[in-house]
């Protein structure tokens, strides 16, 4: 057999050998489990009309809260409860809390009502939190909401047995 | 913007992960297929004859352990197993390389092992289905704690009964059976251990977690609850004594001290370990002649020996290792045969990877030991039970150290001791017993990824529960 071949053939050798120790380590990498993210889109496509009409709101109320304050908070963290240390980047859409499946957050609690809450912009840029009619209250900072308030950058927000957060 | 507006998150348990396990295995059965056809191009420039048949076993033993995975542990890590018989085929292959070599084939080094070293990496395969058929779930282990402690007392004790052990290398911790072989039942005793320590520091872990004093940044621990450390320490330095081997001894003396600092979280122990660790190892070094020997060598690999033409071993494995270099000789072009005896095929399999695969190879080699063991530590993180936890350390922890008792002692970082290389080293025992250790590893891994039983069909139909205040 020639020297050429043989080169070749210790070479390659080696390089599956890592090869194989790389894909072990990518197997490694995706087996995370926690929290998912996934895209409604597919569930919206069969009723469009709806649809072209949102971004035309989500983009006022996005640019109206950053021009509005200048230090305003750009992301929702979870800090307590089964989904800790998810992030929701706050881009002026409004997000609802609860069991039900098409909630934007959806609490695996049973202390939580299906549509427990929501979190919207107001026209100065500011987050509300809104109790939808829960069984067992929204809190924000030991008070529980009896109307619309707007939230405090890092003040907590309790649902049931989950916490969340407004940060920048 | 839109595309944030509709998304959900929730959360969600880890998958099933059957179908990478597969891709995995398939790459693990044709590298060592690769390896064997390079060989056989190496030494006869052509391809082996027995290249489909080697292929066809080693697939067959990958896909019945990857089917009854599938079935009996579905959830269980997707590593494990491909990693296991990725070793365990690559150390089929240097074996068969060895056997090439006719100074090595000879009938008193008992010919050909690559054969056998197959049918027992099949019982090996054999005992880890049975382990997932009938062990179905880890906890009922639990419940032979004390009969574990009994039985790997007698396993260890087995090769010191005169008659029934045998002294081969000066190591006595062979058992042989009449008409089956010789049997080295410290490696199966290193499993049955692992369950005695899990079971009895899971109930013991708070007297020695919490009843001490703090002495120097120190928590010293009650006198009386030093029994068992000392009792384990005593036990392994009679194997270190009456059997005179040293990496056995090491094993499970390290091993308690591991299970133990992980059950109390206590730096202490660990201290404590090493302490009587040195001074068991100094004392019978200094009056025990074979051990003495070994860790002379180790000092002076390369002061003449009247063994081996002159040559100790351990200078041997460090020159191949030395003529490898960075990228090796080339599978069956290396001069490992130089380093002689039995030991080439088990002890010093290393040093033949060292030279024909060189560093990067090694290097490659340790890693896939090292992600095995991560695998096992990572399924003892995930395990619910205090039980589980502690068995999965111990095994993975067993295994962590007998690599590195084997590797050190090849490499000259410690002295050598008579141990195998799990899974790449010629030993039925060892094989069939580290095919074992997987199959509970897998089982801890499926109950601890196994996601929680489903909720109620849909919650939104669900009552919300009311506090009550």
């Amino acid at each position: 057999m020639s020297e050429l071949t043989l080169t070749v053939m210790r070479l390659g050798f080696l390089a599956v050998l890592w090869l194989f120790v790389i894909v072990a380590v990518q197997v490694i990498r995706s087996d995370l489990f926690g929290t998912r993210v996934t895209r409604r889109a597919a569930a919206v496509q069969d009723r469009p009309p709806p649809r072209p009409q949102a971004p035309p709101q989500d983009a006022r109320g996005g640019r109206g809260g950053r021009r509005g304050q200048r230090g305003a908070p750009t992301k929702l963290v979870v800090t307590e409860g089964s989904l800790t240390g998810t992030t929701v980047t706050l881009q002026g859409q409004t997000i609802t809390l609860g069991r039900a499946h098409d909630s934007t957050i959806v609490l695996d609690d049973d202390y939580a009502s299906s549509r427990h809450a929501r979190i919207y912009p107001d026209r100065d840029g500011r987050w509300i939190v809104e109790d939808l009619g829960s069984t067992n209250g929204t809190y924000l900072d030991r008070t529980r909401l009896t109307s619309p308030v707007p939230i405090p950058p890092g003040a907590p927000v309790r649902i049931g047995k989950t916490v969340i957060e407004l940060r920048k | 913007m839109s595309s944030s507006n509709t998304s959900t998150i929730s959360s969600v348990a880890a998958p099933s992960r059957r179908n990478t396990e597969l891709a995995m295995l398939v790459f693990a059965v044709l590298i060592p297929v690769f390896a064997y056809v390079n060989v056989g191009l190496a030494k006869e420039d052509s391809v082996p004859a027995g290249v489909l048949g080697y292929a066809a076993g080693l697939g067959c033993l990958a896909a019945v352990a990857h089917l009854v995975v599938r079935k009996f542990a579905p959830y269980s890590d997707p590593l494990l197993l491909p990693i296991a018989t990725l070793l365990n085929g690559l150390g089929l292959v240097l074996i068969w390389r060895l056997d090439q070599e006719p100074s090595l084939t000879t009938p008193a080094l008992g010919g050909p092992m690559a054969p056998g070293q197959l049918m027992w990496s099949a019982v090996g395969v054999g005992l880890f289905v049975v382990v997932l058929l009938f062990l179905k779930d880890h906890r009922v282990l639990q419940r032979y704690t004390y009969i574990s402690m009994a039985a790997a007392l007698v396993l260890l004790i087995m090769p010191m009964v005169p008659g029934l052990g045998a002294n081969v290398n000066g190591a006595r911790i062979w058992v042989r059976i009449p008409g089956l072989g010789s049997l080295q039942p410290g490696e199966f005793a290193k499993i049955v251990i692992a369950v005695f320590f899990a079971g009895y520091l899971m109930v013991k872990r708070d007297a020695l977690a919490l009843a001490s004093r703090r002495f120097m940044g120190l928590y010293l621990p009650r006198g009386r609850d030093l029994g068992p450390i000392l009792v384990i320490w005593g036990l392994s330095l009679m194997i270190l004594v009456f059997e005179t081997d040293l990496g056995t001894s090491l094993l499970f003396f390290g091993l308690f001290v591991i299970m133990l600092y992980v059950a109390t979280e206590r730096t202490s122990w660990i201290v404590f370990g090493l302490l009587l660790s040195a001074l068991g190892a100094v004392s019978v070094a200094s009056f025990n002649s074979h051990i003495g020997d070994r860790v002379d060598n180790w000092l002076n690999p390369l002061a003449r020996s009247p063994l081996n033409d002159g040559v100790t071993e351990t200078a041997q494995a460090m020159y191949s290792f030395g003529s490898g270099g960075l990228f090796g000789s080339g599978l069956g072009q290396g001069y490992s045969r130089l380093i002689g005896g039995i030991a080439t095929k088990s002890d010093y399999i290393l040093a033949t990877v060292g030279e024909e695969m060189g560093l990067t190879g090694l290097m490659a080699i340790v890693v896939l030991y090292g992600l095995l063991i991560e695998r096992g530590m990572r399924t003892a993180l995930a395990a619910r039970d205090p039980f589980g936890k502690l068995l999965a350390v111990g095994l993975s922890g067993a295994f962590a150290l007998q690599c590195f008792v084997v590797a050190g002692g090849v490499t000259a970082l410690i002295p050598l001791t008579g141990m195998t290389m799990p899974f790449l080293a010629q030993g039925g025992s060892s094989v069939i017993a580290n095919w074992a250790l997987v199959a509970i590893l897998l089982r801890i891994s499926d109950t601890a990824r196994r996601p929680a039983p489903a909720p109620a069909p849909s919650p939104d139909a669900e009552m919300t529960q009311v506090v009550r205040t």
